[in-house]
């Protein structure tokens, strides 16, 4: 028989008996939709979070403090542990290939305007180079620049939230608020960025590091070991050069601070280290989603194989006709093979469909990022047709096997 | 004149096995039939003839003994060389007609082109012969109805178009009047007739003495034996 006749066959009795097609392909449509929706949404996610974590500047190193680490004992210069500011210089001055270093150390304070208060807000004492190392964009005036950061000037930059809740519709340049017991001018307002990895950085005050250490954090520490920073941001200047800089960093640091390499009072990471962090804690949820969207196309697969079994049943006197006339059990068997098959892909053909639309519909309505990706629908649809084929396997030999005598006297 | 016979059996058994006991069907049938013959085979039920229908319609095979079909031992073929044979040199008449119920006359009657690989894809000329057979069998109007729109009579002779289409060897007919009232039977046979007429080979199974009376020769089989092989009175 020709395959567009065994086509032809199998689609005829398929349309005739619509409604139990379609419930029958249900259980594929489900799974396939369900395999498209679930990595267009995991990937979307992901990639979400990859964009933050790099919008907040390229080819960055993040040096930590950790001070679980600390040389204890040591007792000389900076080996109870963590950075310090003198760090920044250190590795600016001596590794190669550094871009820009910015530094980091944060405070809580509450600060007022007027009769508006704003308890437990984060202080950000950072340098003049954290604009280019983060890439946040200034929507007014301008941030710090080296001279404040020499004279710790008392000056403040505002995040977006931040702004908005002290100032209103008033222009904040050139006002003072009160952070602690200190009187800060505001010189500059930050462009909103939001929160990314689970940082706010529209809440944000950003004053001169120098003013961290020296009025708001002051410590008895710091005469000895130097001005404690909790981050060091380091630009490289090409991704090339990122191992080469994190290496120089470890070595640097290690002989400044004296400890072991091996075990370091300190943490260097990159964005890529972060975004697979975070990635890896949707990955349980994908996992889920996976074993629930395989599970739906192997029931829809039952269900494919059931109908069959039932529609051999029912056919049997037709299947001993096409048989007397001549229907090798090889032509018997195609022709139920592919009404599965048929059944599976159309059925798969609607999943891909719904799937699409359903991804779209959850990045537009759901707020959630969907990102469709030409491999889970290959996936999905070629997963579809294994089910045909393997579940319509058993009714297509059952099929093939009937004894023509017996199948013709079947009622 | 050997190339004009077209069934040949030599010794033919058939033994079922049912659980431990061994049924024996058929004991040793030995028969030879001419091309251009029409002959009925009867007998009563339990007799053997529905076994030797099926041996001789190759849907079953003999458990011992020989079986030549158009001069090529089809007795050891397997199943699906059986059904080339069947679809090539075959053509079947049923007693309950068996069209297939969703498709109109003329898709039933193409039927077993679908499955000759000489005929098959050719949609056009599949057709065509199929409206020329039921024109022959008298359905010239109505080849595009659904078998449950015709009556018994004009379903039985879609099936004889059926049965032709291949241009088989030999027409077999397994009761082909038993659901039949007596004017559609009469007109059954007078359509079996003219094609013997015309040179068909043609062996029907019957239990009806007036039916069988109107072929050429009539073979009569008991518990699994020919009891009686005789010249028919009529042509």
């Amino acid at each position: 028989m020709k395959i567009i006749d065994v086509i032809k066959v199998a689609s005829k009795s398929l349309t005739s008996n619509k409604l139990r097609s379609m419930l029958t392909m249900l259980g594929i449509i489900i799974g396939v939709a369900a395999v498209i929706i679930m990595i267009a949404v995991s990937s979307g996610t992901e990639t979400a979070i990859a964009d933050q974590i790099n919008s907040l500047g390229a080819n960055l190193v993040f040096v930590m403090s950790s001070f679980s680490q600390g040389g204890a004992g040591g007792g000389m210069g900076a080996s109870t542990g963590g950075l310090v500011y003198s760090d920044a210089d250190a590795i600016a001055n001596s590794v190669p290939h550094v871009a820009g270093v910015a530094v980091e150390q944060n405070t809580t304070q509450t600060i007022k305007y007027g009769n508006i208060v704003l308890e437990d807000v984060s202080i950000l004492g950072t340098t003049p180079d954290f604009t280019k190392v983060r890439e946040i964009e200034l929507k007014e005036g301008r941030f710090l620049n080296d001279q404040e950061l020499e004279r710790s000037t008392r000056t403040a930059i505002l995040g977006a939230t931040i702004a908005k809740e002290l100032f209103g519709d008033t222009y904040p340049i050139g006002q003072k608020i009160s952070v602690g017991t200190l009187k800060l001018t505001v010189v500059g307002v930050f462009e909103e960025k939001g929160l990314v990895s689970g940082v706010d950085y529209d809440a944000r005050v950003y004053v001169p590091i120098t003013l961290v250490f020296d009025k708001l954090m002051n410590s008895q520490f710091s005469r000895i070991a130097g001005d404690r920073v909790r981050m060091i941001y380091v630009t490289v200047d090409d991704k090339e050069n990122i191992d080469a800089v994190i290496l120089q960093i470890n070595l640097l640091l290690s002989k400044l601070h004296d400890v072991p390499l091996e075990s370091p009072d300190f943490q260097i990471s990159t964005q890529q280290d972060i975004i697979q962090t975070q990635s890896a804690t949707t990955e349980s949820f994908r996992i889920l989603l996976a074993w629930v969207a395989g599970v739906s196309l192997i029931v829809g697969g039952i269900g494919i194989m059931n109908i069959m079994l039932v529609s051999v049943t029912e056919r049997t006197r037709e299947i001993g006709i096409r048989q007397a006339v001549g229907a090798t059990p090889q032509d018997i068997q195609s022709q139920f093979l592919t009404e599965a098959l048929i059944l599976s892909l159309v059925g798969g053909l609607i999943g891909v469909i719904f799937g699409i639309t359903g991804s779209w519909v959850f990045s537009k309505f759901g707020d959630m990022p969907t990102v469709v990706d030409p491999f889970s629908i290959v996936l999905a649809f070629g997963s579809a047709a294994a089910v045909g084929i393997l579940f319509g396997y058993l009714p297509a030999n059952k099929a093939a096997k009937l004894d023509p005598i017996v199948a013709l006297r079947h009622e | 004149m050997t190339d004009s016979v077209i069934i040949r059996t030599d010794q033919l058994k058939k033994i079922y096995q049912m659980g431990e006991i061994e049924v024996p069907a058929l004991n040793g049938v030995s028969i030879t039939i001419q091309e251009g013959e029409f002959v009925a085979i009867m007998g009563p039920s339990g007799s053997g003839k529905s076994t030797l229908m099926n041996i001789l319609g190759c849907l079953d095979s003999p458990t011992d003994g020989q079986y030549y079909l158009d001069d090529q031992d089809v007795s050891k073929l397997n199943r699906a060389q059986l059904a080339h044979i069947r679809n090539e040199k075959l053509g079947f008449i049923f007693q309950s007609y068996n069209l297939l119920p969703r498709m109109s006359a003329v898709e039933n009657v193409t039927l077993p082109m679908m499955y000759n690989k000489a005929a098959a894809g050719n949609q056009v000329e599949m057709t065509k012969k199929a409206e020329e057979l039921l024109g022959i069998v008298g359905l010239g109007d109505r080849m595009h109805h659904q078998p449950k729109e015709l009556s018994g009579g004009q379903q039985q002779r879609v099936a004889i178009a059926r049965a032709l289409i291949n241009d088989p060897v030999l027409v077999l007919a397994d009761e082909p009047t038993g659901n039949l009232d007596t004017k559609s039977a009469n007109e059954i046979m007078e359509i079996l007739h003219n094609l013997h007429q015309s040179g068909r080979t043609i062996v029907m199974v019957t239990h009806e003495p007036d039916i069988a009376e109107q072929t050429q020769r009539i073979i009569a089989v008991r518990d699994g034996l020919v009891e009686l092989d005789h010249e028919n009175g009529r042509e």
